[in-house]
């Protein structure tokens, strides 16, 4: 199963990124061959749509499902499309949750936010 | 003329000096572009009230059309659209109306569809006509609502007062663009000095004559005065913290209609603003 998780930097000792949308990394783990790869996020600095722009990005490199410790409706509704599973993070550290995922012990995120659709000064 | 009422934030008395300079001209227009929460009419309770839905123009895709080569999405600088297993997905709420994808689809794939996203309120207040803008709860941007305000506001003598929304962002922009005069509410904080700071910045960058209305003034130092003597702001008027004020204004009254005192004081206020407006050399004739 091929995985995504925003990270903060291009280094498995990193932790998880706290935006699924804005993060400048995304961690691509194969769980059956363990290779990783590491993507910029060319959303991060979006006037807006950036989960929108991410979730594609997530999509387009065939990932089965994405750890994350949030994720706004837009990213959420491009992901569901796709049949990405959502996984809620519960630790900082990128491997403590690859193997609470492999032991089954990571719950789905049902918790989708509405989004910062701001624009500015509001 | 066009008088625009402006600050960097809420509360700080943009539609108290609006609405009641609106009230004491002899016949003016008072327009709120402050679309995403429009408050003048409780004041106003204007009637005769004629609506008019404003709409926005929101892509869609032909899916026989569409050859997946993702040019639209590419293009959109908002990312309001996203390609995802052979199909096109449209966010409206991210849109932004441009058309661009429209233009770029190589397939004419995409078209556009209207979407509504508020209304325009148009009635009448004694000697005040009242025109309020309503931006739909949930929607991007109000810009297209404002636009639709302030076309057809005579630029002659006629008074026009623009309640504009808070902040000094694009929606602000778009509400002062057709200003002849800007007046920008001050509260007597540093806080309030940070945000009259914004709207100063604002009306500068955009070329525009302004002076300031400090309200809500207290005895002692009053650091929004202090700032305006140190950048040469001309001061307007000055209103006191005044409860007798405070109460009519929170059970939607206006003031200059209930009281003399008030009406006194918003007159000689709008006399001083329409010198002002006068002595500037106009712009664009």
């Amino acid at each position: 199963m091929k995985i995504a998780i925003p990270v903060d930097e291009k280094s498995l000792e990193t932790s998880v990124g706290q935006s699924f949308g804005r993060t400048p990394y995304y961690l691509i783990y194969d769980t059956v061959s363990k290779e990783s790869v590491f993507l910029d996020n060319s959303a991060v600095a979006s006037q807006g749509g950036a989960g929108i722009k991410a979730a594609q990005t997530i999509v387009d490199n065939n990932v089965n499902a994405l750890l994350t410790p949030r994720c706004g409706e837009n990213a959420a509704e491009v992901l569901k499309a796709a049949h990405i599973k959502l996984y809620k993070t519960i630790k900082a550290s990128i491997k403590d949750n690859i193997d609470a995922l492999n032991e089954g012990k990571l719950s789905l995120l049902e918790d989708i936010h509405p989004g910062f659709h701001g624009h500015g000064g509001k | 003329m066009k008088i625009a009422v402006l600050s960097g934030k809420g509360g700080t008395g943009k539609t108290l000096v609006s609405v009641n300079l609106a009230s004491v001209a002899k016949e003016s227009i008072y327009i709120d572009c402050d679309v995403e929460e429009p408050n003048g009419h409780l004041f106003f309770k204007p009637t005769d009230i004629k609506s008019e839905k404003i709409s926005i123009k929101i892509p869609f895709a032909d899916e026989k059309l569409c050859k997946g080569c993702r040019k639209c999405v590419d293009f959109c600088k908002f990312n309001a659209l996203a390609y995802i297993i052979n199909k096109l997905i449209v966010f409206d709420e991210v849109c932004h109306s441009c058309g661009g994808c429209v233009i770029f689809c190589p397939e004419q794939a995409l078209s556009e569809k209207e979407k509504i996203i508020g209304e325009v309120q148009r009635g009448v207040s004694e000697n005040v006509a009242v025109i309020t803008g309503i931006l739909n709860t949930g929607e991007a941007s109000g810009i297209p609502i404002i636009k639709k305000l302030l076309c057809g506001i005579p630029a002659g003598n006629e008074i026009s007062l623009i309640d504009c929304p808070p902040g000094s962002a694009c929606i602000v922009m778009e509400s002062i663009k057709e200003a002849d005069y800007c007046i920008l509410v001050a509260e007597p904080t540093l806080f309030g000095v940070h945000n009259l700071n914004m709207v100063y910045e604002l009306v500068r960058l955009f070329d525009k004559p302004y002076g300031a209305v400090l309200n809500k003034c207290l005895e002692g130092e009053n650091p929004a005065e202090n700032y305006c003597l140190e950048k040469d702001i001309k001061i307007l008027g000055k209103i006191s913290f005044d409860s007798e004020l405070g109460t009519l204004n929170s059970n939607a009254l206006i003031s200059v209609r209930e009281n003399k005192k008030y009406r006194d004081m918003f007159s000689s206020l709008l006399q001083i603003v329409t010198k002002e407006v006068q002595h500037e050399p106009v712009i664009n004739p």
